[in-house]
């Protein structure tokens, strides 16, 4: 398995060069190549969660000797740990769903071999973030991704949405300057990228306070706008909504979360220490933001009368949820955290998909004009129902269990207030998705709506997979998924059950580079 | 000392452009200088007052070379970033184009479609 962990950049970078490769001939084939490409992806990252494996592939490296003791130096260092499998499985898991919707949504799309190609070199940005050992690979895929999905935004080329992608693009690349220079301010004070090893140096106390305390305030920013927490979301509800439907779900489901809270888990925990000198500070700051962007996103989500407009505002609240659950600074914290981040992945690219979907069926995104959808789209009805459903918390639904995780780890950390007001943020969410489904899919039906059908099987099917995904991930929640998520945790947390401990990280990149 | 005062100064310079100016150029010029603040920042960081450069020359022991040279590492980083400064870049200059298609016009205050 650690040999093939290369495969999960590689796989999804040849396909984008193979579908640019056949545009002209023989378009068709990009589609399919793409599947290929994901479906290989999905078997890697279902056989690498199974095995539990976990090592480090190395690239490139030389050794050096300086007095008499050789030293290895790691090049581009890929480590597959439990926190990257999680990632990486979800993933492949949303891509394919995504794909299978895009085979016909995108019919209506000029170029269709660029935009496959595009969605490949996200896939590729993402993976690779997820893997990266070493701060600096960390910032050349999130770069990767992050320019996949400015054009991805900009995809339909009309009037907004090149203008969302601008603006997008605009504060990514803000973002991205604050994380190379922190990464750079590090570089500085310790002579290390690689993760492991300045944790280690940080933790000694081998880099001057205010550096590191620079270098911290640079990368929350940095990650904090790709995460769109809330004084940093302004991009997202433009962005978001203007990308084509499969692309929203990309972005909202998986890239906030791989580039802005993956990052965020490995960086605050494995990098700059929670329980270090900033620790304090840093904890209160996670659950400043978190309650803001909770809080700010829900009620904004409640205002919107764009269907996607409000998806994209409930992707910044429950990323809120996320941001307190890590504010906790402990394991059942960062548990909560990662399995919050895993559901909304599934729930969020279902109903951003079903999104797509009802716009299609009825021909606007205004909730307003739409109504009594389940009539005439049955299939489509009942992915966005379950989606709802779980986003909203109603068990047995996996947004149930972790709302619940979060809550519970809130106040057994003893943080009353923030566990009161994400109580109230959840009940908030509940009511705008009440809304939302009385609105569009039940009620009266439009006259202007009555000849109108449901989509081909083949947007229906993936959304109606991810829904079932939630209710499995909750049935399965109390029958053992919860071990596995935990060992995800293990491995930014001590203070869990299982103590993988960060220290094997470093042991990983180490030991298992060190070869003639 | 100088350097890092320039890169602060041009980090400074280049986050105003793209952030405050209207013109959509002004705004990519903002971009390029904001990436080579930082690009100059980590080259200075790898200097080492009257180093070589970072080329090992045959027969050369490590220590002697680890004492003289520059720190190749930074040059290897501000390759990299260039690379993708300039990818940003014309992605940026695209829109730009395509806005000035569809608006008539580079000032960011004429695009309306988004408020909010």
């Amino acid at each position: 398995m650690l040999q093939l962990i290369p495969l999960f950049v590689l796989i999804p970078l040849g396909a984008a060069f193979a579908c640019l490769l056949v545009k002209r001939r023989v378009p068709a084939m990009a589609p399919m190549l793409s599947l290929v490409g994901v479906l290989a992806l999905l078997a890697l990252a279902v056989t690498g969660s199974v095995q539990g494996a976990a090592g480090a592939s190395i690239a490139g490296g030389w050794s050096l000797e300086s007095q008499g003791t050789t030293s290895f130096l790691p090049g581009i260092a890929l480590v597959f740990d439990g926190l990257s499998a999680v990632f990486l499985l979800l993933v492949a898991v949303v891509s394919t769903a995504v794909l299978v919707f895009g085979f016909r949504y995108m019919e209506t799309y000029e170029g269709r071999p660029l935009y496959y190609a595009l969605l490949n070199l996200l896939i590729a940005g993402m993976n690779g973030a997820v893997l990266a050992g070493d701060l600096f690979n960390l910032y050349v895929f999130v770069e990767i991704a992050s320019i996949a999905s400015y054009a991805l935004v900009a995809f339909g080329t009309g009037g907004r949405e090149v203008e969302a992608a601008f603006k997008y693009l605009i504060l990514g690349a803000v973002a991205s300057a604050s994380i190379l220079l922190g990464i750079g301010l590090i570089y500085a004070a310790t002579g290390l990228l690689n993760m492991a090893d300045v944790g280690t140096a940080v933790a000694a106390g081998g880099i001057p306070e205010t550096t590191l305390l620079a270098a911290t305030a640079l990368f929350l920013a940095g990650l904090g706008l790709k995460a769109a927490m809330m004084p940093f979301h302004a991009w997202l509800p433009d962005a978001h909504p203007s990308a084509p439907a499969p692309i929203s779900a990309m972005l909202s489901g998986l890239l906030i979360k791989t580039l802005g809270i993956y990052a965020l888990v490995r960086i605050l925990y494995l990098v700059i220490g929670m329980d270090g000198a900033l620790g304090g500070s840093l904890q209160t700051l996670l659950l400043v933001l978190g309650c803001l962007s909770m809080v700010g996103g829900v009620l904004l989500a409640l205002g919107q009368t764009d269907l996607k407009r409000l998806l994209a505002y409930s992707s910044i609240s429950q990323m809120g949820f996320v941001l307190v659950a890590l504010g906790t600074n402990t394991w059942l914290g960062v548990a909560a955290a990662i399995f919050h981040a895993m559901n909304h992945a599934l729930f969020k690219g279902a109903l951003f998909l079903s999104a797509g979907s009802l716009e299609r069926i009825a021909g606007t995104r205004d909730i307003s004009k739409m109504g009594g959808i389940a009539r005439i789209a049955p299939a489509t009805t009942i992915g966005a129902v379950g989606a709802s459903l779980s986003i909203a918390g109603v068990p047995p639904f996996n947004g149930f269990w972790s709302k619940l995780l979060i809550l519970i780890a809130l106040f057994t950390a003893g943080m009353h207030v923030v566990g009161a007001i994400a109580a109230a943020t959840a009940v908030l969410t509940l009511v705008t998705f009440v809304k939302v489904q009385q609105r569009v899919l039940f009620g009266a039906l439009p006259e202007r709506l009555k000849g109108a059908h449901d989509v081909p099987a083949s947007m229906s099917l993936p959304v109606i997979a991810l829904a079932v995904l939630c209710l499995i991930g909750g049935l399965l929640w109390p029958l053992g998924l919860d071990d596995w998520v935990g060992g995800a945790a293990s491995a930014v947390r001590t203070d869990g059950p299982t103590n993988e401990a960060p220290a094997e990280y470093r042991r990983m990149v180490h030991s298992e580079g060190r070869q003639p | 000392m100088t350097m890092y005062v320039l890169a602060a100064v041009l980090f400074g310079v280049g986050l105003y452009g793209l952030l405050v100016k209207r013109h959509l150029l002004k705004k990519v010029l903002g971009l390029l200088i904001l990436e080579h603040a930082v690009n100059l920042f980590l080259v200075e960081v790898g200097y080492v007052d009257g180093g070589s450069p970072p080329i090992r020359l045959a027969g050369e022991t490590a220590a002697a070379f680890a004492g003289g040279a520059v720190d190749p590492l930074p040059q290897a980083l501000v390759l990299t970033s260039i690379v993708i400064g300039l990818g940003l870049a014309m992605l940026m200059v695209a829109l730009s184009l395509r806005i000035y298609e569809r608006y008539g016009s580079l000032d960011a205050d004429r695009m309306s479609e988004l408020k909010g």
